[in-house]
């Protein structure tokens, strides 16, 4: 094969891994923050898929149009769901807020399966075959545009927590959880505010990924999966590492999927996933501690 | 002959000495207080002998059997037995099931470590609890199973990690006339941690004194609280 | 298993003879459907003792114990089919290879430290990086799986462990018994109390003198043996098996939900909580079958308000109350 399939590949693997490193953001931001492992977050992905394809269906609208309006519902569910259900767990050994949202992730799963078969679903966009040509280099429309959405989200989301006063109070809140309680803070409700943040990535990256696949409501383990590999290869509670590694896998699945076959792509992920927990728990990019 | 032995060990945490070459002994059936303010380093320096810390330099010896850098697990094998400061009882487990998890250090059998088990409870005044979970007892009841628990192992040197601090002072006396009475019966040698002056005083024939992870004055009782150097580490005064 | 029956108080004795006795009827009067269900909870109870033994003794949440399952189905099936080796003499050998794979995983995150959140991940990455190299294996029949030999009818033959749910659901009722007694025994031995001092505080365990690497790496062995042994079985009831139904992340669920409903940490706990699963899935099932409607997912759906049910307003499960209730002593197990 000529160098120009790798580039090509290369450059796919590099925009999905954008999307990708959007959900996992949200996954990152969760942990970082309110110290929940989100089990349930690719099936809330799904959830967040479902209703792009419904929308889409019905107002015959492009995805990208209802990534603000799906990531706001999303941040509505997320809110919910951290303050009604988590927040009483904070006290509560681990397993059992991994096992709550087990059972979340469950009811999701199965819910979608109920409502919607278990069919593919998908999006059909006008432009779905097209591509820039720069040369011997083609770049599909679609992985640029939902690319550069899932940029502009990650860079909304930075600048929320780097310069609004809300988004320092949660910060504060991740450094030091008894000092944010001593000083006032409403942290019931900035955790709540925080995981309704990690959840409108998911909604916004769903948005997204409806362009670049099908979904079925079987999806959402697998998306669990990939977003834990893409955090902990990033370092957990790491918002940049989340977006690197995110390209990084989507790299990696993407040239796997090319030399080895592409139903062994994964493969690669949950072998880097193992590698990094071994070798290197903080993160491939995280300090070492 | 010495039972412990502790030479230079040293322990910086990111660059900040918490213990600086101390070196002393604990002669065999001697109750030795460790004392200090706070940060000077004492618990460090626990935990560097019960190898829940590693040292950066030093040796520990214990019983001329050098134990250095042994993981926890091994220095309780080689006759360490600990307290937590802050008390770590298995709160789903009975009373008694604790203490039995540590009286199987020296037996196999499950029946007969029971049995040891409710001895110490009884030694400690907790046999009466026995039966009910770890998780409903009170603080200085909690302090009294940490020891019974370490007590249960059979241990050459009992390291107390200020197990009277939030008891009440007739609290505290019991357990002074616990330890003496298994110091002069058991000839259970014992290294204590402690702020309450009034138990340390009355179990330590003899005490050091640490300040900033240095040694800085060692001798009987009513030496110690006599030194200058002592007495303005605690009170306070011109930088020497 | 006398010094199980002869350690409980009176009425823990009659109870759990009344269950046995109760056990060994049913086949006998249960129709075929209710047999296969029968079947079905047996299969839980006995795999959830097995996951229980990890998590609920010695506090280490393995979230890819589907993988165990798998290997003892596989390893099984392919020793019956491409060496002609029975199942008397591969379950063995597959709990085997399921135990040193759990050894090995154990001794890899343990070793290295990783313990809470990233060994739950280590174990799912360990479960789903088998599967799909195990659907790219064409010799153990890919992503299509691998199917045994069917038996007609009415035939027994219990050497190559070939017959109907009846046999099946004897092997199980068995295995399940044979569960208990080794937990038991398991739980009242030297590493039992180790294991639960493990479970409650590790570094308060190791001040112990307990070497928490050697108990958990045991605690995962054993762990994965049990499970095996149930994925052999399954193998040679249902005749196929497939790398997705096997090591698949919604088996590895599948397994933990009766120990969390039960009781985690119990000995009647996984066995009560699968009993009371599948009873309840399936009475829905039923359900909406004479209603008319076929929905997939609705059992599973319901597990999952189930678990989050029990875990939001039973987080001990439903064995230690019902216990206090029947006045079956207080002592949890």
């Amino acid at each position: 094969m000529s160098w120009d399939v790798y580039a090509n590949v290369v450059i796919g693997g590099i925009l999905t891994g954008l999307v990708y490193g959007l959900m996992a953001l949200g996954l990152s931001v969760i942990f970082g923050v309110v110290r929940v492992v989100n089990f349930a977050h690719g099936e809330m992905m799904m959830v967040a898929m479902y209703l792009a394809v419904l929308g889409c269906g019905t107002w015959g609208v492009d995805p990208l149009w209802l990534m603000l309006p799906l990531a706001a519902l999303m941040f509505v569910l997320g809110y919910a769901l951290q303050s009604l259900l988590v927040h009483p767990f904070m006290t509560r050994p681990d397993h059992a807020q991994f096992m709550l949202l087990v059972a979340v992730g469950m009811i999701l799963t199965n819910g979608a399966l109920i409502l919607f078969g278990p069919d593919a679903r998908g999006v059909q966009v006008d432009y779905a075959l097209d591509s820039f040509e720069f040369g011997p280099l083609l770049i599909d429309k679609v992985r640029l545009y939902a690319a550069l959405a899932a940029l502009a989200v990650a860079a909304a989301l930075f600048g929320f927590f780097r310069l609004s006063a809300t988004g320092k109070a949660i910060r504060a809140c991740a450094d030091n959880y008894r000092g944010a309680l001593v000083v006032g803070l409403d942290v019931r409700r900035l955790f709540a505010l925080t995981f309704g943040c990690g959840t409108a990535c998911v909604g916004a990256a769903g948005a997204m990924l409806v362009l670049l696949g099908d979904v079925t409501p079987s999806l959402g383990p697998a998306y669990t999966l990939l977003a834990f590999v893409i955090v902990i290869v990033g370092g957990l509670g790491s918002m940049a590492g989340a977006l690197v590694a995110g390209v990084l896998i989507g790299v990696s699945e993407a040239l796997a999927g090319l030399i080895l076959v592409p139903s062994m792509k994964s493969m690669v992920s949950f072998g880097l996933l193992i590698l990094v927990l071994l070798f290197r728990p903080q993160g491939l990019l995280g300090r070492s501690a | 002959m010495a039972l412990l032995e502790v030479a230079g060990l040293t322990k910086s945490f990111r660059g900040l000495k918490a213990v600086a070459g101390a070196s002393f002994t604990v002669e065999a059936g001697a109750i030795v207080g460790l004392i200090g303010p706070n940060g000077a380093g004492k618990t460090t320096c626990f935990n560097l002998i019960a190898g829940a810390i590693r040292p950066d330099a030093g040796t520990v010896t214990l019983d001329g059997r050098p134990i250095t850098g042994f993981s926890a697990d091994r220095a309780c094998r080689a006759g360490i037995g600990r307290t937590f400061q802050v008390v770590k009882p298995f709160v789903q487990l009975s009373v008694l099931d604790n203490v039995t998890v540590g009286a199987l250090r020296a037996t196999r059998d499950v029946a007969t470590a029971q049995r040891a088990a409710r001895q110490v409870l009884e030694l400690l005044h907790l046999d009466h609890k026995a039966g009910q979970l770890a998780g409903t007892l009170t603080l200085p009841e909690r302090k009294r199973l940490e020891v019974a628990r370490a007590l249960a192992t059979g241990p050459k040197l009992l390291l107390l990690d200020e197990v009277m601090a939030g008891l009440r002072p007739t609290e505290i006396d019991e357990m002074v006339a616990v330890f003496r009475t298994l110091n002069r019966e058991t000839g259970l040698t014992i290294l204590l941690v402690e702020h309450v002056m009034r138990a340390v005083m009355a179990l330590a024939g003899k005490i050091i004194v640490l300040h900033h992870g240095r040694i800085i004055a060692e001798g009987g009782p009513d030496q110690v609280v006599r030194d200058p150097a002592v007495l303005e580490c605690y009170l306070g005064g011109a930088p020497a | 298993m006398n010094s199980l029956v002869s350690a409980l108080p009176g009425r823990r004795r009659a109870g759990l003879i009344l269950a046995l006795g109760l056990l060994l009827a049913a086949p006998w009067v249960a129709g075929p459907y209710l047999l296969s269900v029968l079947v079905l909870a047996l299969y839980y109870a006995y795999v959830g003792q097995a996951w229980n033994v990890m998590m609920g003794f010695a506090g280490q949440l393995s979230l890819g114990h589907a993988l165990y399952v798998g290997l003892g189905a596989y390893v099984s099936a392919t020793l019956y089919l491409h060496a002609g080796l029975g199942p008397w003499a591969g379950v063995p050998i597959a709990a085997a290879v399921s135990a040193a794979a759990g050894a090995v995983i154990g001794f890899l995150a343990f070793r290295f430290g990783i313990g809470g959140v990233y060994f739950a991940l280590l174990t799912i990455a360990f479960a789903e990086f088998t599967r799909i190299g195990f659907e790219h294996v064409d010799w153990l029949g890919g992503a299509g799986g691998l199917f045994l030999p069917v038996v007609e009818r009415g035939h027994l033959d219990i050497v190559d462990l070939r017959g109907g749910p009846r046999l099946f659901y004897y092997v199980l009722l068995a295995l399940t018994v044979a569960a208990l007694w080794l937990c038991h025994r398991l739980r009242t031995s030297r590493i039992g109390y180790y294991w639960l001092a493990i479970r409650e505080d590790p570094e308060a365990a190791q001040a112990l003198g307990i070497d928490l690497f050697r108990y958990r790496v045991l605690a995962a062995a054993i762990s994965a043996a049990m499970a095996s042994v149930a994925g052999s079985v399954a193998a040679f009831y249902y005749n196929s098996l497939t790398p997705a139904d096997s090591f698949g992340s919604a088996k590895s669920i599948e397994i933990i939900l009766g120990p969390l409903v039960g009781g985690l940490g119990t000995l009647i706990g996984p066995i009560l909580g699968a009993f009371v699963l599948t009873g309840l899935g399936e009475a829905l099932r039923a359900l909406l079958d004479v209603t008319g409607h076929q929905v997939p997912g609705a059992t599973q759906l319901f597990y999952g308000l189930v678990l989050l049910l029990v875990i939001k307003y039973l987080p001990g499960g439903i064995w230690p109350g019902l216990a206090r209730h029947l006045g079956l002593g207080n002592r949890v197990g």
